[in-house]
């Protein structure tokens, strides 16, 4: 999936869409070595299957621990070890734990390098919705996702491109309520990766379309790269 | 005046109608359930309860909330797979919600603890949370004004205490407990274990007992 080329048509870094685990595996590959990381539940979650030891990566779960390990099996498994999700977890050795306050100012403060959240929509500007639909019945919860949002250095979200109605979830203007403004630096989704800020969308890579046909399936206008890799 | 005292009844007798309640925990981790089921039998109602969350399947603050023992919950994540108590209640119109950023929260309940009035934050700006409240831009940022969250009484669960009423905790059972003891103004402590005074390493405590006024083991 590496690119080497500048090209529209280099541009292309594999023959089809990307399955959950190939996105993961990218999004994994995508880290810098050493970096303090925050993996939301779902999808996103998935990232810490290939997170390779080399990479010297420390997970951060904002309920109050650094260096949290796999899901934890059988008798691992201890109530008062758990993830965000509220999943029996694992310690590594280094890990730490702390109170809630300071577990958010661990993100608050900028400390943490790279979140990796899901969405339901991210406009050409980086602004995220990822909690509320806004339907009417909906009982809202927010969790850590506006925290998240708006602290860590880079934001970075995975999500299918498209809804099951076809529809692009990268959107000029976001219609759910947003989680943050301008946060989101990069989208990973099963045919291409997105480069997002102040200036509008980059294509860092397709899968399985070329740049002209991923445009025709988005309403923001966008553009190659200029500069290949992270 | 730090207490011992022999039974989670006798911990949590000083529980008003009305009063403001931080319980902590988040999802089960924390949560001192022992002192929860004090407070249902207590019969204290009207509550204000401060939490992550909303209530779990058929426990704890769960039941209180089914009870219909709870008129407000300030919390970040109420809706859950098993939040059906909760879920139910505020379908019904019958519990208000505060619903705030987790960061939010666990900074509005430092502040209360430290005496701060109020903070500007990043977070919320933009967003439907932050509708009605002052915002400046600082340092380029858009911030929102957050204020302290007070509380009458806090529950909490820690592993050990001593005779001076310091603390430590267990794993990621910590989470809301050292904030909370602070921003109380009364705070009841269960724990599994209680050494003598000296019995801890004072490098290790994580919170001193000037914030805490009841503790209780619990088997």
């Amino acid at each position: 999936m590496s690119s080497q080329s500048n090209s529209h048509a280099g541009i292309q870094t594999s023959d089809k869409p990307l399955g959950r685990d190939d996105l993961a595996r990218l999004v994994a590959r995508d880290i810098k070595p050493g970096s303090f990381v925050n993996l939301g539940i779902g999808q996103p979650t998935l990232v810490s299957n290939y997170l390779e030891p080399e990479q010297n990566i420390t997970l951060h779960t904002e309920n109050g621990m650094l260096g949290m390990g796999p899901e934890a099996t059988g008798d691992q498994i201890d109530g008062d070890l758990i993830n965000a999700g509220k999943i029996p977890v694992t310690e590594l050795p280094g890990a730490s734990y702390f109170h809630h306050a300071d577990s958010f100012a661990i993100m608050r403060g900028g400390h943490l390098d790279i979140c990796v959240l899901g969405a339901f929509q991210v406009s050409a500007t980086g602004d995220l919705a990822n909690w509320h639909t806004g339907a009417p019945d909906a009982i809202p919860a927010v969790g850590g996702a506006m925290d998240l949002a708006t602290g860590a250095k880079d934001v970075f979200v995975m999500m299918t491109l498209l809804t099951r109605d076809g529809v692009s979830k990268l959107v000029e203007a976001c219609s759910y309520p947003l989680t943050g403004i301008g946060c989101v630096t990069r989208v990973y989704t099963d045919k291409a990766v997105f480069l997002t800020g102040p200036d509008g969308v980059e294509v860092r890579e397709t899968f399985g379309c070329t740049l002209e046909e991923l445009q025709a399936m988005i309403p923001v206008p966008l553009r190659a790269a200029s500069a290949v890799g992270n | 005046m730090l207490n011992f005292v022999d039974s989670v009844g006798e911990a949590v007798a000083g529980i008003k109608d009305g009063s403001t309640v931080m319980i902590g925990g988040f999802g089960n981790a924390g949560q001192p359930f022992e002192l929860i089921d004090a407070l249902m039998d207590c019969g204290a109602t009207d509550l204000t309860v401060v939490n992550n969350n909303a209530g779990q399947g058929d426990q704890g603050l769960a039941l209180l909330i089914k009870e219909g023992r709870v008129k407000k919950m300030i919390c970040s994540f109420p809706r859950q797979s098993d939040s059906w108590h909760f879920d139910a209640r505020f379908r019904a119109g019958e519990i208000e919600l505060e619903l705030v950023p987790q960061g939010n929260l666990a900074e509005r309940i430092r502040a209360a603890g430290a005496g701060i009035g109020g903070f500007f934050t990043p977070t919320g700006y933009g967003t439907m949370l932050a509708e009605g409240k002052e915002t400046r831009i600082l340092d380029g940022r858009g911030q929102v004004f957050e204020t302290p969250i007070h509380a009458d009484v806090a529950l909490i669960k820690a592993l050990k205490a001593d005779g001076k009423g310091n603390l430590v905790y267990r794993k990621t059972a910590r989470n809301f407990g050292p904030i909370m003891a602070a921003a109380a103004k009364h705070t009841v402590v269960q724990v599994s274990e209680i050494v003598p005074t000296g019995g801890l390493d004072p490098e290790i405590i994580v919170t001193p007992g000037i914030y805490v006024n009841s503790i209780v083991k619990v088997a």
